[in-house]
């Protein structure tokens, strides 16, 4: 097992080991979405809960039934069935329950299922062997580190549309790609503050 | 006119062709539709991962569509999205088990970026917008059309990406002996600034705007 502090790994998953600037992944929703920033704000807390609430339900899973018996070679499947399934379970559990937070969050589940950080949180859980706690703490920090990059995206996109005069090939996905590349940057000044294998 | 340029001009406006060549240009899969990032972004930074990578999405695609399509009047429309996940994840399973026996330095330095080829979203994307409202053969061109028009952005960005920053392409040395490597290149920054001028030159000349 894995030894790193579990509180060290929360702060790596959100600045140094950010997964959209650094690991690049989740991109879909990152340039689409990116547009408005309540709508970011929404995503990014829908990605938080559904994220930290996969990997808790997938780590038992995969050490405690998959590892046993020696059935690693269908993780793939069954990583994505049960997100699809823990997904759609939210989805109804909002819509009974908490009708109010329907259209401020729920429009946003559908999309997270083939997004790529859920599925990425599991696979680098697994790669780098956590243990529960480290679990729970890195998909919380990776999850958190997505929402606050594609937070910053929004809050800059939306000043920019306001006063800047952008080359016509460059708007939309052109331009925030070129935002992206800027904010990585500025991501890059955390690296070699914590190193994980 | 020759017999021959009426044969192939007729080739040409068949369906069978506007299926193949659709993800080439004017639904390339980058940047008509931004659809799979990721990977274009991730593991450009040297040409032997963006063929692996390219060639494992095709692979996937053409199968996933083919039988997304064979299945499209058994599945039902509720549980379509997990049931071309699971049709997905079975092709990259085979995908994963194929590097990992016959290329393991490159899976190693893929990792899990091979897994995610699942949550790609170009395969989804064409399974809903396509494969489930064709046949099968028609499916697989235009399956296989946006494969390639994928892999070749994949090449197209390491090409630039490994000389640049490692000077070198396919492991070997291109640039001069004297030549300093762009870092930068290499890792996320430069992945994003590259994509960012590609999609402004392209766009620019397929004339395609955004608001």
């Amino acid at each position: 097992m894995n030894a790193t502090n579990p509180l060290i790994l929360l702060v790596a998953a959100i600045f140094t080991h950010n997964i959209a600037l650094v690991y690049i992944l989740g991109m879909c929703p990152f340039i689409v979405i990116s547009r408005n920033f309540k709508t970011a704000m929404g995503m990014g807390v829908a990605i938080i809960f559904v994220v930290t609430l996969t990997a808790i339900i997938i780590w038992p899973i995969y050490w405690l039934i998959l590892v046993p018996a020696k059935a690693e070679i269908v993780s793939y499947l069954i990583f994505i069935i049960v997100i699809a399934a823990t997904v759609q379970l939210l989805e109804m559990i909002i819509e009974k329950f908490f009708p109010p937070l329907q259209s401020s969050f729920g429009i946003f589940l559908p999309l997270i299922t083939v997004n790529c950080i859920v599925l990425a949180v599991c696979l680098f859980m697994v790669l780098r062997k956590y243990d529960f706690i480290q679990t729970v703490f890195y998909s919380l920090g990776t999850s958190a580190g997505w929402a606050l990059a594609i937070i910053i995206m929004a809050a800059i996109k939306e000043k920019m549309m306001l006063v800047s005069d952008v080359p016509n090939g460059l708007r939309g996905a052109g331009i925030t790609m070129i935002i992206a590349g800027l904010l990585a940057f500025a991501f890059m000044g955390f690296a070699g503050m914590i190193t994980l294998q | 006119m020759s017999p021959k340029k009426t044969v192939k001009r007729s080739f040409r406006h068949t369906k069978w062709f506007k299926a193949l060549t659709a993800g080439l240009w004017q639904d390339h899969p980058t940047f008509c539709m931004v659809l799979g990032l990721c990977s274009i972004l991730a593991i450009t930074n040297r040409m032997g991962n963006a063929i692996a990578m390219g060639l494992g999405v095709t692979f996937c695609i053409v199968f996933s569509s083919f039988f997304v399509s064979l299945f499209r009047n058994v599945i039902p429309s509720r549980v379509r999205m997990l049931a071309y996940m699971v049709i997905i994840a079975t092709f990259v399973i085979c995908v994963d088990r194929f590097l990992k026996a016959y290329f393991p330095p490159i899976s190693e330095e893929l990792g899990p970026y091979v897994g995610l080829i699942i949550t790609n979203c170009i395969i989804m994307g064409r399974a809903e917008a396509y494969a489930i409202k064709n046949g099968p053969l028609l499916s697989v061109l235009d399956g296989l059309g946006c494969g390639i028009g994928y892999t070749l952005m994949l090449i197209l960005m390491a090409l630039v990406r490994e000389t640049i920053g490692f000077g070198t392409l396919l492991g070997y040395r291109v640039m001069s002996g004297s030549w300093v490597n762009w870092v930068v290149m290499t890792i996320a920054p430069g992945a994003f600034f590259l994509l960012g001028v590609y999609m402004w030159i392209f766009r620019t000349i397929a004339k395609k705007t955004e608001a």
